[in-house]
This record gives structure tokens, C-alpha cells and sequence, in this order.
């Protein structure tokens, strides 16, 4: 059967549906998100309608009609026009039931080029609750196009959309796929504009006001005071809540691993294996899995974020100050998606319509303090500043605050010098639609959590086990070694260690430098082996204790520093490839973070040197 | 009077469509404008008055002053 699957593109303007429509369809795990942007590649997916036809189904960026801009549009508009092979045999054109005077044209321009469709007015659920009145047969035969409503969240939603597509595809066969078409001319995109609102005008018995809501809650969010206040809050509360909400549950899952490291030290019989169990993976894997809570609360805030509507406004709040330093207001959602991760927020930066704006977001979206830096931050917070408040505020938290405040300063100030020297371009333009305000879907929410905290566990199961265990070879043999300086990991460190001395790194820190290449969070847990395997025999204090005792305070404070900048994600930088198309930009990325890393750390060593701290 | 022009507050009817980029007139009309539609300017940026979100049809839209430059308007008293 896999052979017959008939393609079908999803196409329609950002925000419509059809990332929802396809995980719903397919079984998928596409990005759901309230923000134009959120899908900036193609993703394939099968399924079989309930009349046994089976179709592979391709969900794509949004695009509002052929004139295509930015990347993700233009990686759109070229799959359906099968630019990179075939065509789509039919094409779903999503239309927001709600927006259906101005959304109507780019199905017109689809129509016109003779691609076979069905017309999808989703979210008809929404239209339906604000009072519109729409005369389905008689849209259906001014467009001379079939017609479905839909609600794509639902199931009972979708399945008028699939009884359609099953008509649709039995006869398929007579209809001709579409001509690769041209891009139409504005005097074309006029003329489908006055048929979409004369089509409008007879099928829309009724239209109700603007969404009421939205309204009301732009109000504040958009006013120009209040706006940016607001904003500014919400990202304190953010971090706030990361720091002291975490605090409870890590200091459990702490003690856990400890009891469980202590445990199976008493268990086991003495030798190598015990070792390897107790010093290499559960001090090692362990140190990083105890930051899951953090990681939970942070992509919780910033999923709900994405998923409400809110993350356009931001970029609208942002973009006179985004453009004034060189960048794009729409920058704003891929440097405030790299908060979870770079790799994300590099591929969100398709949206962005000029190379070189796009080039800069991509060289600096790794400043953006990412959750891979929360289990290093936090490690180092716990130990050394103390648990105060200051006024309302959790110290700890305000540190926090503050470093994310230095990578974001840092990205800014960069971006300044790139756009000035090897990214130069003529200010870019911003069109673009705020999407009205939604309450978030509760399933989609917590599967993509749930996808969230997976990876991270996965990680440590994978990568940082795997580098957790060759560690702990390495720092625990040669057998004869007495000290971690006659390991072999000691003997590598060594190498590195005057290097790293003049900014105040000792030979531990060198050494888990090296496996922290591969993700930043290995830091940690190579830092928690090498100190294990070292320590006492006995000694089950946590590694934030070990550390106190270990470093002083300038060290602990340079470590920060580096990693506000340093490039220690290697998935980061092939990603930083991919995007660009060159080593070139990856190395120079490599490059420059490092130098930054080092001169920072350098600077604040230095700096709490002379303080006296 | 031109959309970047109009005070926070203001409506009325998109008159002309016309940038000197195609391009952008077309990404313009793409998104929603079109003549005789109606149009309010929402809400303004916090800095410097850019950019302006304007109500248009049943749908928001962002636009700096410079995209808004291309578009001219009947304001309704
Ligand atoms: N109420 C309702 N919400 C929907 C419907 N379809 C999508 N949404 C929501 O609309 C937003 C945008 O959806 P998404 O699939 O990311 O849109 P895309 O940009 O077209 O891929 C999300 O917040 C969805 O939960 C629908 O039929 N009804
Ligand atoms: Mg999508």
C-alpha cells in the first residue's frame, strides 16, 4: 500500500492550524505554537482515512500567498509548487474561519495556478463562539472547490475533514496535478483580492467584532508602558520560579542520588565495578538528572508562552530596540526560543527574511542562556552564593537573573559589532500578523513536555553516561595512579591547565572542560566524577558541598562567566553549519565564543581577585 | 493621510496600496490590506512610535512606520 500513499500538503497562512491538523491526523509530534514561525520546515507523516486510502500527509511553514520572503516561505511555496520533486497530488488549504475575508485570496492564488484542493475552514469551533454566520454551500460553489469545516484539536472535529477527503480521493484520479506555476504579479494578488471579499461578502451571513479578549489583553500587553513592563516581569517571574519553585524537588532527587550512590557503596563488593557504578555514572549521570525540575518549570513557562499568543507581542515590543542594535523585531522569538535550547532557535530563524539579519541571529542565538547551562549555573549558585533574599527576591535567584541578563546584553552588543562589520544590510522590513489569544491545549502541552524532558533524560543517559563512564576510566587508571594528576585524565588536563591557570581553572575544572565539548551540562557531570573518584571513599556530600571546599569563590565566579559564552554544544555548532551552509560560520562561531569565554572569565577572575572576595 | 501618519486611535479607509518594492506591496496585500478595507491603528511600539499595529479586518497587524509609509488612508471622523 505504501506505494499508492497519495501526498497531500497542508498549506495555509502561519497560525491557521495545520501543525495541529497534522499531529492530530498522523499521530505526529509537529510544534504547535500560537506564533507565525513556529513550523519552518516540512515534516511528512502517513495515516489511513477511515475509507482505507492511505496518504502521506507534509506539514508545512505558513505561507499568506506566493510572494515568498523568508526562508521557511520559501521552503513552502516550493513544495507545493514541486520545485524539489513531486508535486502534491491535493492540497488541504487551511483557512482561520474567523479570518476568512482576508485569508481567502492566497486559496484564490492556489486555484489559480490549478492546484486540486480541499478548502479546511479550521478553527471553526472559535468562529462558531464569536457569533459567525457563514453559508457553507454557497462558499463552496463560488469557489467551485469543496468545502469542510474543521476543528483540528478535536477528533470528533476532524472527522467531517475526512469523510470529505475520502470523496475527494476516490475520485482523484480524473484530476490533474498543477503545472509548476509562476509567482503571480501584484496586478494578479489585486484581482484575487477583490474576488475573495466579493466571495466574502456573500458567503459571511454574519461577522462579529474583533475577539473581544484579544482586545482587552492587548491593552495592557501592547501599551507602551505597561507593555514592556509586562514583559519585563514575566521574564523575572521566569527565573524566579526556575530557581526557587526547583528547589524542593532537586534537593530530593539530590539526597535520592546520594542515598542510592551510598547504597549500592555498601552493597556491592569492593572493586572496579563498584567504582565504576557509585564514582563514574551515578555521581556523574546523577549531578544531572537532579536539574530535571528546572528544566521542567522553564519549558513549561516558555511552552505556555509560545502556545498563548504572547511570543508575537514580544517581538512587536522588542523590535525598535532589536532594530535600533541591527536586528529584526521577529529576531526576538528565536533568541527567546534559544532560552530552551540554541538548536531550536537557530532553525526559528528562518522566519528572517534577509540573509545577513538572519546570519547575525544564527552567530549569536548561542549567548542565549540555554536550559543545558541551568544544571552548570544552578551547580555553582547552590555553592557558593548564599541563600538570602534581597527584599521580595531570592538571591539565588537574582544571580540567575543576572547571568541570563549578561548573555542577552552580550548577544546584543554582538550583534551591534556584526551588523557593522561582516553582516552589513539595509534595515529589513516587519509585517507581521499577531495571532488573537488562545488558552493553551492541554494534551498538546504536555506531550510536548513530556518530549522535552525525555530528551534531557535521554541525554543523560546517552551522552553524558557514555562520557561519564570513559571519565571515570581515564581519571581512575593508570591503577597505580595516587593522585588524579598521574591519571590519564590528569595527564590530558595537565596539557590545558596552563592555559586555563592565568583565568583561575584549576586541573578538575581543564579536565571536564574536554568532555563538556559535547553538551554543557557534561561539565557537571564530569566535574561530579572526577571529584568522586578522588574524594574520600566514604565522603557522600553532594559535589555543590565538594566544590565549596574545593574552589574559591573567584574560581567559581570566572566558571560562570565562561560558560555565559562558551560554544561547549557540539549539536549547536553542526546545527550553526547546517543553517549557514559552511564550516565557515560554525568555526567562526567556535572562535569567537571562545574568546569571549576566556576573556570573561579571565575579567571576572581578575575582577574577584581585586575585590578581595 | 498616510497609515504612518494616523494617531493611536484613529480609522479608516485603506485609499491606495503602493511601494516602491513589489515585493513588499505584494507581501502588503497578501497578509490582509486591501483597498476599501477598513483599518485602525491599534497600538503603537513603545519606542519612538514604531512599529504600529493596526486593527485590520478581524486580524492584527504589525508593521513599522517605513512599511507603513506604503499605505494611504481615508480617516473616518
Ligand atoms: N480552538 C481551536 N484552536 C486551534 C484549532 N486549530 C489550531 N488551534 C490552535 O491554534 C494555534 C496554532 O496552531 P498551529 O497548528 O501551530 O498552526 P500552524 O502555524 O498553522 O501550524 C495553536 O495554539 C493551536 O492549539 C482549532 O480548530 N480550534
Ligand atoms: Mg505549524
Amino acid at each position: 500500500m505504501t506505494a499508492a500513499a497519495t501526498r497531500i500538503a497542508l498549506v495555509g497562512a502561519p497560525n491557521c492550524g495545520k501543525s495541529t491538523l497534522f499531529n492530530g491526523l498522523t499521530g505526529g509530534r509537529a510544534k504547535v505554537a500560537n506564533y507565525p514561525g513556529a513550523t519552518v520546515e516540512t515534516r511528512h507523516g502517513r495515516f489511513e482515512t477511515p475509507g482505507g486510502h492511505s496518504v502521506d500527509l507534509i506539514d508545512l511553514p505558513g505561507f499568506y500567498g506566493m510572494s515568498p520572503r523568508s526562508l521557511d516561505e520559501k521552503i513552502a511555496l516550493e513544495t507545493v509548487l514541486g520545485k524539489d520533486g513531486a508535486a502534491p497530488e491535493l492540497i488541504l488549504a487551511l483557512v482561520d474561519a474567523a479570518n476568512v475575508r482576508t485569508h481567502l485570496q492566497s486559496v484564490l492564488q492556489l486555484r489559480a495556478i490549478g492546484a486540486p484542493m480541499i478548502v479546511v475552514l479550521n478553527m471553526y469551533d472559535l468562529a462558531l463562539r464569536d457569533g459567525f454566520e457563514i453559508d457553507l454551500e454557497k462558499l463552496e460553489k463560488e469557489l467551485a472547490l469543496p468545502v469542510v469545516t474543521a476543528n483540528a484539536t478535536r477528533k470528533a472535529g476532524r472527522e467531517a475533514l475526512l469523510a470529505k477527503l475520502d470523496g475527494v480521493l476516490a475520485g482523484l484520479k480524473d484530476i490533474k496535478p498543477a503545472p509548476a506555476g509562476a509567482y503571480p504579479a501584484p496586478e494578479d494578488i489585486r484581482a484575487h483580492q477583490g474576488e475573495a471579499r466579493r466571495i466574502a461578502d456573500a458567503a459571511i451571513l454574519y461577522e462579529p467584532l474583533f475577539n473581544r479578549a484579544t482586545r482587552i489583553i492587548d491593552r495592557f500587553a501592547l501599551h507602551p508602558l505597561f507593555g514592556p513592563a509586562i514583559l519585563a516581569a514575566l521574564l523575572f517571574f521566569m527565573f524566579q520560579a526556575v530557581f526557587t519553585w526547583a528547589t524542593a524537588p532537586v534537593d530530593f532527587l539530590d539526597a535520592s542520588a546520594g542515598a542510592l550512590g551510598e547504597f549500592l557503596g555498601a552493597r556491592l563488593p569492593e572493586g572496579w565495578l563498584r567504582d565504576l557504578l557509585v564514582d563514574g555514572v551515578i555521581a556523574g549521570v546523577g549531578s544531572v538528572v537532579v536539574f530535571l525540575p528546572q528544566i521542567v518549570i522553564l519549558f513549561t513557562f516558555i511552552l505556555l508562552l509560545e502556545a498563548s499568543g504572547y511570543m508575537a507581542r514580544a517581538a512587536f515590543l522588542m523590535d525598535e530596540i532589536m532594530h535600533r542594535f541591527g536586528l529584526n523585531g521577529r529576531a526576538f522569538i528565536p533568541l527567546l526560543s534559544s532560552f530552551a535550547c540554541a538548536i531550536p532557535g537557530i532553525m526559528a530563524s528562518r522566519v528572517i527574511e534577509n540573509d545577513r539579519d538572519r546570519l547575525t541571529t544564527i552567530l549569536i542565538a548561542p549567548l542565549m542562556t540555554c536550559s543545558a547551562r541551568l544544571p552548570v549555573y544552578t551547580l555553582i549558585i547552590a555553592a557558593f552564593i548564599p541563600k538570602e533574599t534581597v527584599g521580595p527576591f531570592n538571591l539565588q535567584g537574582l544571580v540567575l537573573f543576572a547571568l541570563y541578563i549578561a548573555g542577552i546584553f552580550s548577544a546584543v552588543l554582538i550583534a551591534f559589532l556584526f551588523k557593522r562589520t561582516i553582516a552589513k544590510a539595509r534595515s529589513q522590513p516587519l509585517i507581521m500578523e499577531l495571532p488573537t489569544y488562545k488558552l493553551p491545549n492541554a494534551k498538546d502541552f504536555f506531550i510536548s513536555l513530556w518530549m522535552r524532558a525525555s530528551a534531557f533524560l535521554k541525554r543523560a543517559g546517552t551522552v553524558i553516561l557514555a562520557t561519564s563512564v570513559i571519565l571515570w576510566f581515564l581519571a581512575a587508571y593508570p591503577a597505580s595512579a595516587t593522585s588524579l594528576r598521574e591519571s590519564f585524565a590528569g595527564r590530558i588536563g595537565s596539557l590545558l591547565e596552563p592555559l586555563l591557570a592565568p583565568i583561575g581553572f584549576n586541573l578538575e575544572i581543564a579536565i571536564a572542560l574536554v568532555p563538556g565539548m559535547a553538551a554543557r551540562e557534561v561539565a557537571v557531570s564530569a566535574l561530579g566524577t572526577v571529584y568522586a573518584v578522588h574524594g574520600g571513599p566514604e565522603d557522600a556530600q553532594g559535589l555543590a558541598e565538594t566544590l565549596q571546599s574545593a574552589w574559591s569563590l573567584p574560581t567559581a565566579l570566572a566558571f560562570l562567566a565562561w560558560y555565559v559564552f562558551a560554544p561547549q554544544c557540539f549539536a549547536t555548532l553542526a546545527t550553526i553549519r547546517r543553517e549557514t551552509g559552511s564550516w565557515k560560520w560554525a568555526g567562526f562561531a567556535l572562535g569567537y565564543l571562545f574568546a569571549l569565554a576566556y576573556l570573561g572569565a579571565g575579567l571576572v577572575y581578575w575582577g574577584a581577585r581585586a575585590a578581595g572576595l | 493621510m498616510l497609515l504612518s501618519d494616523m494617531k493611536k486611535g484613529a480609522a479608516g479607509r485603506i485609499a491606495a496600496i503602493s511601494a516602491d518594492d513589489p515585493l513588499i506591496e505584494a507581501k502588503l496585500r497578501e497578509i490582509g490590506f486591501a483597498e476599501s478595507d477598513s483599518v485602525e491603528l491599534a497600538h503603537i511600539g513603545p519606542l519612538g512610535g514604531t512599529p504600529v499595529c493596526v486593527r485590520l479586518n478581524r486580524t492584527l497587524i504589525a508593521l513599522r512606520l517605513d512599511e507603513a509609509k506604503a499605505i494611504s488612508v481615508t480617516v473616518e471622523p
